[in-house]
This record gives structure tokens, C-alpha cells and sequence, in this order.
């Protein structure tokens, strides 16, 4: 009864998810105010109905209920309560209504915080999600219905896939949904914008704080499933360019050229006409990614469940999205005027290299995806684009970014003298060139080129920033400590967000600087009582014995560390045996460190109680992460900036009468 | 180029892209027709990894039901797979052949040595003198082949547990029963 109630919702939503996109839109071209103040009213609605649909099928998890097709191939009832719930989203058809749910979330949420904005914009932009939110809702009804019935039941379930049965996996698709769902946001703005015919700073205000937002949700779920892939998978990597890893990168990629790009709008007026390109961008190539994962297309090693049916439904729904809002704006761009002139030494110059180097980075990795398919299509055969070469890529402008990176914040708005640029940061530079001295000591780089350049380009993102804080608190009254304090309560929010997140860049790099030079990885086979010596740790096996855990049989090592004569952690490796299914899986043991990692993957039993295993010394591969979250942290910080809700207090009145009048 | 012809090109991007997921649709990666499904396998004689005295031949395929397995040490998707094979060779009722392929026969040993060796035996291919007349794309492929020797499927990328429930597992199952 209660899948069909959720069945039933699912398809009450669509019916208000049609009126969502109808009415308001209708009312805003015609200036039907009532029809526009229907949209607020429509998207709570629509979010309060595919809630529903969605604790219907947590329910169905909790319950164990078989008699659900999905819940059957998804679930067992051996699975600890949280996996259970989790398990709604291990699957396509449940990834799905989470995607929905978010959509109708985000739609809600800009409902409820858009009491400032003009109401024909509000009618606008909610629109447009609801054309959104109408195509993944029917994508669910007419191929991925979670709610399907199942005879005869099965008297147990199929079991959770072992690899997503983990915390870091559980959270990380809502993570990245939020990214790119909240990406659909900043589409209805610029979609909205182009409708309306109105593309100025204004606009630009109002979508970028829900940007950054989507941003830092983004962020944080590339880093999760980077760092999930890292402890769970036994390889040790941390990011594989795989077809469903780049399929998050490219949003990721084009979004932060977008937050970038929007600060010149909101500012200067300049890049109007691009910046909408890059909004429509960032959210089609979230459903391009999604197109690439569920339609099977390319293979990749998160085998999802592919279906060809899908995948044109995919299609279709991407041509009139995507092909609809660019031939929009190949109408309507043409009107929309230039804005703020700029010289070649200035600001915008600055940020518009940094939006070609992410666009540029964006289309080789699109290419990459791609390329299986494109040598197919002209019948060149099969090849896959390989880890080295994304790599080789990924150095090619990587650096040239950091160094960007580090002269783009300090240069002024619109024109900028060489010497006063120099005068500024000459300091910063000095040092930086000082620390790629010292680390091509070979002692440091241990003989490798790399290692310099990414310690001196670090080195110089937290001087260079360090620099920046300094000169704007140098001529505010009292102690540093007070004047920072005082200008972080102030207006310096956005300010220190963006150092913050620059010097998440800086952590990155020194992350994967150091782990790719520096790692140490071994394959041995112990014997109980053997030890091994590596990169200054001594790891001495006890032995391995068999645990029991709740859904899961496994042999499990014993492993004791030492550095020196002291003991430092005791690791318990893991060989599991899921009771649903017959694959083992690898439970790495991980001695995380601020510095380094030390890491014990078990490999096979090769008789005597002798086993194949895999010693890994990984140093400063938590800076990877931490930077990850710096950058997101630093996006929460920009975002809480006193200066967008009183710009949009002080605003309100006047444009609304004017948008009334237009 | 004029000003308004400059905002066509992102929508002709796109629909250049389009065409080409369209293809790349219709042409399902896993299942690229093989022109060697239901032939014989083709003559290939190797030398065996562990024991380059001793060879892997196509007579070898004989008599019993056999997924020949394309892998290599390099290959990171081989890596996952191998966990599924080692579960899939404590089942009697097929026999599983490696064909190691483009690999250095050290690395393949070492990877063999450490994680467990799921093969009956294993052909080293190292300049796909035999890859190429079965059609080896890239590796992961496995091929099974049945007690006449003859190619059933192929499949390509890695076996999961879902391809060895959905199609592998079917397949070995009735070209048992065909005895």
C-alpha cells in the first residue's frame, strides 16, 4: 500500500511540476500577476509530494519490503539500519528520486528566499526548474519506476553492492546531487535572465550566492567520493579519471569559472553574454553526466545499471534542455550590450584567463570521456583515453593556474599599473623562489622536477594571499587581530572566503605534489611473526584470523607499526565475504596521519597462514582532501557575506515597481 | 564571423555532440558484435606465463567450457575483476584460461604471486600476436568459449557480479546442459 501511495505522489508531483512550469511563465510574458504568484505555492507543493514518494521508499527499505522490485535487488534484511537508508540511493532508480527530491528542495528553497526579488523573475526562475524537474520525473515514471511491485516475493533481498556498503559512499551521491542539481539554479537564473531580456549586475547578485552554494556541495562530494575511492577500492589511488569521476569533474570544472565569472558581472557588468554560457554549461554538463553514467554508453568500474531505453530518454531530455537553452541564447544573447570596458593589466583580464584555463581543462577532459566514442563513431576502433595522458594534461595548465592564481586577487578592477603589482607582491615572489631552491635540494625532491614546482607554486598561492590580507588590513585601526576581526563581521566575508579557498588550492597542490613523487607502495607475502621495514615504519603481521560481522564474513590481518621502538597504530586489514552476493571485498586498514598515511590492503591467503598483501606509505595525502574542504569552506564563507542581504534590503522597493512597470 | 552568427556556435557544439552520443548509443560498448561468435577459436599456440617450457594452445580448449579472460597487470580494471575471478574459479563446471596481453610476463607473475592465481593456465601474449586475431579491443575481455571450442560471447570491461548473474552464469548453465 504504502509503494503505491509513493508511486501515486510521484505522479502528483509531475502534474504540479507542468502547472510550476506553465503558469508563472505564462503570467510573466502576460503580466498576469496572479498566474506569477502561483509559482511560490507550486514548488512547495511539488517538494512536499516527491517527499512523500521519498520516505515512502525509506519506509520500504526499513521494512525490507521485497514485494518492491528495487528494494529486492537493492536491500537484504541482514543490512545494518543506515545502509538500509543509504541503499535507497545505491541504486539507479532511487539515485533518481534523490536527484528529484534535491530539484524540488533547491525549487523550494528559492521560493522561500527570493522575498526580494522582482516577481516576475521569481515566476521565471521557478519555471524553469519545473522544466527540469518534469523531465526527471518523467524519466522515473516511464522507465525507473522505484516503486515497482515484484511476485512472487522473494523471500530475501539481493543485497546492497559490498563496495557502497560504507559511510564516506553513503553521504557522497547526496553531496554531489546537491552540487549538480543546485547548478540547475544558476540555469533558471540565466535562462530567466535571457527570457526576460534583462541581463544586468543585478542578475548576477542574485544567482551567485545559490552558486557558490551548489559550488561547496560539489566540492565537498568530489572530495568524498575521491577519498572513498581511496580507502575502500585496496588500489590506493585517489582519483582514477574514470568516465563517472570526469562526469563530475567537467560541472565542477566549469562552475568555478562561472563563480568567477559572475564576480566580474556583479561588479564591473563586463562578460554578460558569457557568463550565461557558462551557467547554461555547468548545468548541462551535469546531465550530460548523468547521460554518460546511466545510459551505458561508456563502461566504466562504477558499473551502474545501463539500459539503451534510458539512455535515449537521457538524450531526448538533454536535446530539448540543453539544445532549447542555447538556441535561446543564440536569440536572445545577440541584444545584450558589453559592458564595463577593462585594460590588458587588470582584473578582469585576470579572471577571463582563468575562465579559458578552466574552460580549456574542461574541454580536454570532455575529450577524453569522449574519445572512446568518437574513435568508434569513425570507426578507428577502440581505444580508452588513459590515466597519463589526463595527467599530462592535467600539468600542462594546472600550473599555470597557481601561478595565475597567485597575481589575479591582487590586481585592481579594471586597469593596473606593472609597478605598483610588483611593488606589492615582490616579497611574495622572493619568497617563493626561495622555497624552490630549497626544495630542489635533492634531499627534499628526492631527484624529481615536479616536486619543486609544486612546493614553490603552494609556497607562493599563501604568500602571495598572505600578502593580500596584509595590505587590506594596513590601514584599518588597531591590532591585526581586532582589524581582521572586525572586517570579518563586516563587509570582508566574501574577502576572506575567497583567500581561504585559494589556500585550499595551495594545500591541494602540496597534497598531490608530495603523494605522487613520494608514495611508497609494496607487495609482499608475509608469514605470521614477519616483518617489514619501510619509509621509516617497521610493520610486523601477527597473523590473521576469521571475524564475523553483521551481513559479512571476513579473514582479518593483524598488523602492529612501529617507528623506531614506539608503537604507533595497530591495523586490522580486512578480506570480507558478503553473505548476499559471492564477490569479496578488500577493507584496507589506514593509519591517517596529518603528514602521512600508512596503509595495509590484504590480498589473498596463499596457504600456512602465510598471505599476499600491500604495504602503502602515502605522504600528506590527507592535504588532497583538507584542501578540497578548505575550498568549500572558503565558498560557505563567501556565501555569508553581510553585503548580499543588504544590497538586496536596500534594492527591493524600486526594482520591483520598475519590473512591474516592464 | 558577425556578432549574432558567434552566439550560434555554442548550440552547433552541441549539436555535433549530440550526433555523436546518438552513434555512441546505438553501438552498446559491452556488446560489440564479435564477427567471431559462433566460429571456432582461431590457431594460437603461446608460451605459458608461469612456465615458458609448457604452451597454451587452442587444442587446450577442448572438451571443457572455458572463459578465456584478456587481462594484464597494468590494466586497473583487471585489478577489480580479479577478485571475481578468483570466487569464479573454485566453481568446477568451466575452466577459466587467462590470456595475459601486452604485458610484461615479471608484472604479470608478481600481480599472479600476490593476489591469487584464478587461472588454469595462462598464454603470455606480450605483442598481441594472438590478441589480434580474437579481436582484443583493450583489456578487460572475456570470451567463452564452449566444449567444441567454439565462441559463444564475448564481453568487454570487467565481470562484476551483476554480469556474471545477468548473462555469464545463464550462458554457462545451458552450454552445460548442452552437454
Amino acid at each position: 500500500m504504502i509503494p503505491e501511495l509513493g508511486h501515486l505522489a510521484l505522479i502528483l508531483a509531475l502534474l504540479l511540476a507542468i502547472a510550476q512550469a506553465g503558469f508563472p511563465l505564462a503570467g510573466s510574458l502576460t503580466g498576469n500577476r496572479p498566474w506569477m504568484t502561483m509559482a511560490r505555492p507550486l514548488a512547495y507543493g511539488q517538494l512536499a509530494f516527491v517527499a512523500i514518494a521519498f520516505a515512502a521508499l525509506v519506509q520500504a527499505f526499513l521494512a525490507s519490503d521485497f514485494s518492491v522490485l528495487y528494494v529486492a535487488q537493492n536491500s537484504n534484511s541482514l543490512l545494518p539500519d543506515i545502509y538500509k537508508i543509504s541503499a535507497v540511493w545505491g541504486g539507479h532508480e532511487g539515485s533518481l528520486l534523490l536527484w528529484a527530491l534535491m530539484m524540488a528542495g533547491w525549487g523550494a528553497a528559492v521560493a522561500a528566499f527570493s522575498r526580494n526579488l522582482p516577481l516576475p523573475v521569481v515566476a521565471r526562475v521557478i519555471a524553469v526548474m519545473g522544466m527540469v524537474a518534469i523531465g526527471f520525473l518523467l524519466f522515473m515514471l516511464l522507465t525507473s519506476n522505484p516503486f515497482e511491485r515484484l511476485f512472487p516475493v522473494p523471500p530475501e533481498g539481493r543485497d546492497l553492492n559490498p563496495l557502497l556498503q560504507d559511510f564516506g559512499l553513503a553521504i557522497h551521491p547526496p553531496m554531489l546531487y546537491m552540487g549538480y542539481v543546485g547548478f540547475s539554479v544558476a540555469f533558471a537564473f540565466a535562462l530567466a535572465a535571457l527570457i526576460g531580456g534583462k541581463l544586468d549586475a543585478a542578475w548576477a547578485r542574485w544567482s551567485r550566492p545559490w552558486t557558490t552554494v551548489a559550488w561547496v556541495f560539489l566540492t565537498i562530494g568530489i572530495a568524498l567520493g575521491s577519498w572513498w575511492a581511496y580507502y575502500e577500492l585496496g588500489w590506493g589511488g585517489w582519483w582514477f579519471w574514470d568516465p563517472v569521476e570526469n562526469a563530475s569533474l567537467m560541472p565542477w570544472l566549469v562552475g568555478t569559472a562561472l563563480i568567477h565569472s559572475l564576480a566580474v558581472t556583479e561588479k564591473r557588468a563586463a562578460f554578460k553574454s558569457w557568463t550565461v554560457l557558462l551557467a547554461i554549461s555547468a548545468f548541462s554538463l551535469s546531465l550530460l553526466g548523468t547521460f554518460l553514467v546511466r545510459s551505458g554508453v561508456l563502461t566504466s568500474v562504477h558499473a551502474f545499471a545501463t539500459d539503451p531505453e534510458r539512455g535515449l530518454f537521457i538524450l531526448l531530455f538533454l536535446c530539448l534542455v540543453i539544445g532549447g537553452s542555447l538556441a535561446l541564447y543564440a536569440w536572445r544573447a545577440p541584444e545584450v550590450s558589453e559592458g564595463g570596458r577593462f585594460d590588458l593589466l587588470s582584473r578582469e583580464s585576470g579572471l577571463l584567463l582563468n575562465n579559458l584555463l578552466f574552460v580549456a581543462f574542461t574541454v580536454l577532459v570532455l575529450f577524453g570521456t569522449l574519445a572512446p566514442l568518437i574513435y568508434e563513431a569513425f570507426n578507428l576502433g577502440k581505444i580508452s583515453v588513459g590515466f597519463p595522458w589526463f595527467n599530462k594534461m592535467f600539468l600542462a595548465l594546472a600550473p599555470f593556474l597557481a601561478l595565475l592564481l597567485g597575481i589575479g586577487p591582487a590586481t585592481r578592477w579594471k586597469h593596473d599599473e606593472p609597478w605598483r603589482l610588483t611593488k606589492t607582491l615582490w616579497i611574495a615572489l622572493a619568497l617563493s623562489i626561495g622555497m624552490l631552491a630549497l626544495a630542489s635540494l635533492p634531499a627534499i625532491s628526492g631527484g624529481d622536477q615536479w616536486v619543486p614546482i609544486g612546493i614553490a607554486l603552494a609556497a607562493w598561492l599563501l604568500f602571495s594571499h598572505l600578502t593580500l590580507v596584509r595590505e587590506r588590513l594596513k590601514h584599518k585601526h588597531g591590532s591585526w587581530r581586532q582589524a581582521m576581526l572586525a572586517d570579518f563581521s563586516g563587509n570582508g566575508r566574501s574577502f576572506y572566503g575567497m583567500v581561504v579557498a585559494h589556500l585550499g588550492v595551495a594545500m591541494f597542490i602540496v597534497g598531490v605534489t608530495m603523494v605522487s613523487n613520494h608514495e611508497i607502495e609494496k607487495d609482499l607475502r608475509m608469514s605470521p611473526g614477519d616483518s617489514h621495514e619501510m619509509a621509516g615504519y617497521r610493520f610486523e603481521f601477527l597473523g590473521a584470523q576469521k571475524v564475523n560481522g553483521p551481513n559479512y564474513r571476513a579473514d582479518q590481518g593483524h598488523f602492529i607499526v612501529y617507528r623506531g621502538q614506539r608503537q604507533i597504530a595497530e591495523l586490522f586489514p580486512e578480506k570480507r565475504s558478503y553473505l548476499g552476493g559471492g564477490m569479496p571485498m578488500t577493507e584496507a586498514a589506514i593509519d591517517a596521519g596529518f603528514f602521512r598515511d600508512v596503509y595495509v590492503s590484504l590480498g589473498e591467503a596463499v596457504g600456512g597462514g602465510d598471505w599476499a598483501l600491500r604495504l602503502y606509505y602515502k605522504p600528506y595525502v590527507r592535504w588532497i582532501w583538507l584542501g578540497a574542504g578548505l575550498m568549500a569552506l572558503g565558498g560557505a564563507i563567501a556565501v555569508s557575506d553581510r553585503r548580499y542581504r543588504t544590497a538586496r534590503a536596500r534594492r527591493t522597493a524600486p526594482t520591483e515597481a520598475v519590473a512591474a512597470k516592464a | 564571423m558577425s556578432k549574432s552568427l558567434r552566439f550560434l556556435v555554442p548550440l552547433i557544439i552541441f549539436g555535433a555532440l549530440v550526433i555523436l552520443l546518438m552513434i555512441g548509443l546505438g553501438k552498446d560498448p559491452t556488446k560489440v558484435p564479435s564477427p567471431l561468435i559462433g566460429k571456432p577459436v582461431p590457431e594460437f599456440s603461446l608460451p605459458a606465463l608461469t612456465d615458458p617450457e609448457r604452451r597454451v594452445e587452442d587444442e587446450d580448449l577442448q572438451g571443457e567450457i572455458s572463459l578465456v579472460n584478456v587481462w594484464a597487470s597494468w590494466c586497473v580494471s583487471c585489478r577489480q575483476e580479479h577478485q571475481a575471478l578468483m570466487a569464479l574459479s573454485k566453481n568446477s563446471d568451466f575452466q577459466i584460461v587467462g590470456i595475459n596481453w601486452k604485458d610484461d610476463a615479471q608484472d604479470a607473475r608478481e600481480v599472479l604471486r600476490m593476489t591469487g592465481n584464478p587461472y588454469a593456465m595462462n598464454g603470455h601474449d606480450p605483442d598481441n600476436k594472438v590478441g589480434l586475431h580474437w579481436g582484443v579491443y583493450g583489456a578487460p575481455e572475456t570470451f567463452v568459449v564452449d566444449r567444441q571450442g567454439i565462441i559463444r560471447y564475448k564481453h568487454i570491461g570487467p565481470i562484476t557480479r551483476e554480469v556474471w548473474e545477468k548473462t555469464l552464469e545463464p550462458l554457462v548453465a545451458k552450454l552445460k546442459a548442452e552437454g
